[in-house]
C-alpha cells in the first residue's frame, strides 16, 4: 500500500496528493508518468508525475476529480493508502539547451510542466511559460512559474486574470514577429495540444506534447495507448509519452480517448451513490 | 493381465447453452470415481515416455500409482517435487502434443487422461485444509536471487531455487502475479482463484514476491545485481501485441487481444460496473488470429453476449490452437471464416470501427513455418459488419528490458539470447527462460525454462564463494 502524506486543493476539484513510494521517488525525472490503482476494484490510470523528493521516497502527482478513479481518489486525505502506484513509467522528457524554449499548460497541467520547467532553467534554456485557464481561479502555482521562467505568460478564457483568450494566441504573436523559439512543449487537454501543434507547425518549430491516452499496464503489453505517429503506430507508455505533436495524428487519438465515455458516465453514477457500489 | 481399457474417462463439461452465458469454468473436473477408473488405464509401463515428453518431467506414473493406491497426499507430493503450479498445468497445458502424445496407448488411440488426473489431484489438495508439505527443502544458503516476472516461468524458477535453498524475490510489474496465467486466460478456462492458490505455495516456499516493480524503469537489472542478488532470471515473457498495420486499426473498437483479455480478466471488466474498468463489447465482433489468445478472446466475447467471427487467414488444419478448445468455440456458435485475411478496417460516423474488409486466402507452397503459405485471391474482397475487432496475431517482448540493459544480447525480434540448455544469457549472471527466449509459447514451456534455469543458477552459485 501507498500511503498519502499531504493533500493540496490546488483548485476547486484540482488536487496534488504527494504519495510514499520511495523506489519510484528515487527514479522519477521530468516527463515520466506512474500508474495508479486506488483500491481493489479500481482501474488502472495514469497520471504524470508533478514532483518528487528522493530524500523522503515522495511522488506528487495531480489530478481533476473528473471519473470514478479520481472521485475516489479525492475520497481520501492524509493517512489513506492507495492500493498500488507504479512507475516511474514512460521516457524522461529530453533536456539540453536548446536556446529558448516554450513552455505552454493547459488546465492543471501547470502542476506536470513545473518539473519540466526546472530541468530545462537548469540546462540553460531562456524559458517562456504561457499557462492557460478558463479563469482566475483555476490558476495555481504562478510563483513557483514565475521563479524558473524568464517570461511567464497567464491567459483566461473571460480575462479574469492575465490576457483573454486562448493559450495558443501569445504564441503565435511571437512566432508571427519572428522571436526566436527553439522548441516548444505543450501538455494539457488533447484538444489544447492539437491547436499548440497547429499553431507552431507552419513555423517549423520543434513541438513536443506529452499525450494521455487510455492505459491498462504501462509497459507495452496491451495496446491501447497507441498513437498514431507519422503514420507508425506507437506505444504512448513505452514509445512516449511524449512525441513530435506535428507528426501525430490527432483525430484519430482524440476519438480513441472517447472511447469509454458512455461507461464512464454509469461507472461515475454508481461510484457517486451514497450507500457505495453493491 | 487385465485387458487394456480404450475408453477413455470423459471429463464433465457445463453445456455450450449453459456455459456461454458464465465465465464459471467449462470442464468440471474429475469425481474421485472417475480419476480412480481412469487412473486405473495406465499400465505403468517400463518405457516412461510420459516423462520424457513433459517439459518439466513430472514423475506421471508415479502419481498416478499412488491415485490408484488412494494415497492423495503422496500423490500430490509427487507432482509438486516437481510442478509447483499442478493446477494451471492440468488446464492449460497442451497435453495432446506433449505427455499424452507419447503415451504407450496412444498408439491405440487412446492415451491416459494425464492432464485431467494432474487436475484432479491439484484440486484435491487445494480443498484440503492442511496442504502437503513443502517437501525437501535444501537449507539456506544465503546466496540471494532477483527473478524478474511472476508468470510461469518466473514462478517455476522461483520455487525450484527456495527449494534449492537461496533467497528468491520475485519482481513482478503488475499489482497481482502470475503473468499471462492472470491477465490472459480467461477464467472460464483457468480459474484465478487456482492461480493465486499456486502462488501462496510458492509464496510458502519462502520467496518473496515484490508487486508494481517493473524492472527496466523502477529498478534495473544491474541495480539488482549492484544491491545483494548474486543472479538474475529474467521471465518476463512477451507481451507487446502486434498489429495489422492496415488502415482504420486504431480506430475505437479495435482491441489488440491482450487489451480486451486484461480488461477482462486482469480488470474484471466482465463485472462492469461493479469493477471499475470499462469494457465495450459490440454485438457483431471479429477475432483475428488462430492461436488459443484468439480462441480465449473470441469465447470471452461470446460470454459478453457478441456475435463472433474468427477469421483466420489458413485452414483450419494450420490452426495453432489447441483442438480441444477450437471444439469448445464452435460449440459454443462461434463463426469461422478460414482462408481469409483483413485488408482493412472501416469507421462510422462517431468514428468507431463498423466494418472490416477482407480478402480470400488460398494456401501455397510451405513458408519458414513449415505450414503452406496464405496467398491472396486477386478480386476477392468482401465487407464484415462489424462493431469490435480483437487482434490476436501474437506479440514479442516488450522493449523496456532491452532499452535498460545496453549489454544483455537480443535476437532480431527482440527475444533474449540465451543457451537453450540452461537459460545462460551473454550477460554475467543473468539467466533467461520462457516467452522472452523463445517468443510466445506455451506456459509449460516456459515452466520448463525456468526449471532448467534455476538447475544452473543453482550450479553457478555454488562456485562463488
Amino acid at each position: 500500500m501507498y500511503p498519502i502524506i499531504a493533500v493540496d486543493e490546488l483548485v476547486p476539484r484540482v488536487r496534488l496528493y504527494r504519495i510514499h513510494a520511495p523506489r519510484v521517488a528515487q527514479k522519477a525525472a521530468a516527463g515520466q508518468f506512474v500508474i495508479l490503482r486506488v483500491d481493489e476494484k479500481g482501474e488502472r490510470i495514469p497520471l504524470t508525475i508533478a514532483d518528487w523528493d528522493a530524500a523522503e521516497g515522495s511522488v506528487s502527482v495531480v489530478f481533476m476529480e473528473v471519473g470514478t478513479t479520481t472521485t475516489k481518489l479525492a475520497r481520501l486525505g492524509v493517512g489513506d493508502s492507495i492500493a498500488d502506484f507504479v512507475g516511474p513509467l514512460g521516457n524522461p522528457t529530453e533536456v539540453e539547451n536548446f536556446g529558448t524554449v516554450c513552455l505552454m499548460a493547459g488546465g492543471f497541467a501547470t502542476a506536470t510542466i513545473m518539473p519540466i520547467a526546472r530541468a530545462m532553467k537548469a540546462a540553460g534554456n531562456y524559458i517562456i511559460t504561457i499557462v492557460g485557464a478558463r479563469n482566475k481561479d483555476l490558476l495555481f502555482w504562478q510563483d513557483r512559474l514565475a521563479e524558473v521562467s524568464d517570461e511567464l505568460i497567464i491567459s483566461t478564457d473571460d480575462g479574469s486574470a492575465g490576457r483573454k483568450g486562448v493559450v495558443t494566441e501569445p504564441i503565435k504573436e511571437k512566432l508571427e514577429r519572428g522571436d526566436k523559439i527553439d522548441r516548444v512543449i505543450a501538455i494539457g487537454p488533447s484538444i489544447m495540444m492539437k491547436f499548440s501543434a497547429l499553431t507552431t507547425q507552419p513555423y517549423g518549430v520543434k513541438t513536443i506534447v506529452s499525450m494521455n491516452p487510455i492505459m491498462i499496464d504501462g509497459t507495452g503489453m496491451c495496446g491501447c495507448c497507441r498513437v498514431s505517429v507519422a503514420g507508425q503506430t506507437r506505444f504512448a507508455c513505452v514509445d512516449g509519452p511524449e512525441f513530435d505533436a506535428h507528426a501525430i495524428d490527432w483525430d484519430s487519438f482524440m476519438s480513441r480517448q472517447r472511447t469509454y465515455i458512455d461507461e464512464e458516465k454509469r461507472s461515475l453514477e454508481l461510484c457517486r451513490c451514497p450507500e457505495g457500489p453493491g | 493381465m487385465a485387458k487394456l481399457d480404450l475408453n477413455r474417462v470423459g471429463m464433465p463439461k457445463q453445456s455450450a447453452d449453459q456455459r456461454r452465458l458464465n465465465f464459471d469454468e467449462v470442464a468440471l473436473g474429475y469425481s474421485a470415481e472417475e480419476a480412480l477408473q481412469e487412473a486405473s488405464r495406465c499400465i505403468d509401463c517400463k518405457a516412461r515416455n510420459c516423462v520424457v515428453g513433459c517439459p518439466v518431467a513430472i514423475e506421471i506414473p508415479d502419481f498416478i500409482r499412488s491415485l490408484k493406491n488412494n494415497d492423495l497426499p503422496e500423490a500430490a507430493r509427487i507432482l509438486k517435487r516437481t510442478n509447483a503450479l499442478p493446477g494451471v498445468c492440468g488446464r492449460v497445458c497442451p497435453q495432446e502434443s506433449q505427455c499424452e502424445a507419447v503415451c504407450t496407448l496412444a498408439k491405440k488411440g487412446a492415451p491416459v487422461a494425464i492432464g485431467r488426473l494432474e487436475r484432479y489431484i491439484a484440486d484435491w489438495e487445494l480443498g484440503q485444509s492442511a496442504k502437503t508439505a513443502p517437501g525437501e527443502l535444501r537449507a539456506p544458503t544465503g546466496k540471494r536471487v532477483a527473478v524478474i516476472g511472476a508468470g510461469p516461468a518466473g514462478l517455476t524458477a522461483a520455487a525450484e531455487l527456495a527449494r534449492l535453498g537461496h533467497e528468491v524475490t520475485v519482481f513482478e510489474s503488475l499489482h497481482v502475479a502470475g503473468g499471462v496465467l492472470m491477465y490472459g486466460i480467461p477464467e472460464f478456462r483457468l480459474p484465478k482463484s487456482i492461480v493465486q492458490s499456486e502462488v501462496d505455495y510458492v509464496k510458502s516456499l519462502g520467496v518473496n514476491i515484490e508487486l508494481n516493480a517493473v524492472i527496466g524503469k523502477t529498478l534495473t537489472i544491474d541495480e539488482l545485481l549492484a544491491g545483494g542478488f548474486q543472479a538474475v532470471f529474467l521471465g518476463t515473457g512477451a507481451g507487446l501485441p502486434l498489429f495489422l498495420n492496415i488502415e482504420g486499426e486504431n480506430a475505437p473498437g479495435v482491441y489488440s487481444a491482450n487489451e480486451f483479455l486484461s480488461r477482462v480478466n486482469l480488470m474484471k471488466a466482465w463485472r462492469f460496473p461493479e469493477y471499475d474498468t470499462p469494457l465495450k463489447v459490440g454485438t457483431e465482433v471479429v477475432v483475428i488470429g488462430g492461436g488459443n489468445v484468439a480462441m480465449d478472446a473470441a469465447r470471452s466475447a461470446v460470454r459478453l453476449g457478441a456475435h463472433v467471427t474468427v477469421v483466420y487467414r489458413r485452414s483450419r488444419e494450420e490452426m495453432p490452437a489447441r483442438i480441444e478448445e477450437v471444439e469448445n468455440a464452435e460449440e459454443e456458435g462461434i463463426d469461422f471464416l478460414y482462408l481469409t485475411n483483413p485488408v482493412s478496417f472501416q469507421i462510422n460516423e462517431h468514428k468507431w470501427v463498423n466494418g472490416m474488409t477482407c480478402q480470400k486466402m488460398e494456401l501455397g507452397e510451405p513458408d519458414a513455418s513449415g505450414r503452406r503459405r496464405p496467398v491472396p485471391v486477386a478480386g476477392s474482397e468482401f465487407n464484415l459488419p462489424v462493431d469490435m475487432a480483437i487482434i490476436a496475431l501474437g506479440t514479442r517482448p516488450n522493449p523496456l528490458i532491452a532499452r535498460a540493459t545496453p549489454d544483455l544480447e537480443f535476437a532480431g525480434k527482440g527475444n533474449v539470447i540465451a543457451d537453450e540448455q540452461t537459460g545462460l544469457t551473454r550477460k554475467q549472471a543473468v539467466w533467461a527462460g520462457g516467452d522472452i527466449v523463445t517468443g510466445a509459447a506455451t506456459v509449460i514451456s516456459a515452466m520448463g525454462a525456468g526449471k532448467a534455469a534455476a538447475a544452473d543458477i543453482d550450479r553457478y552459485l555454488a562456485g562463488l564463494e
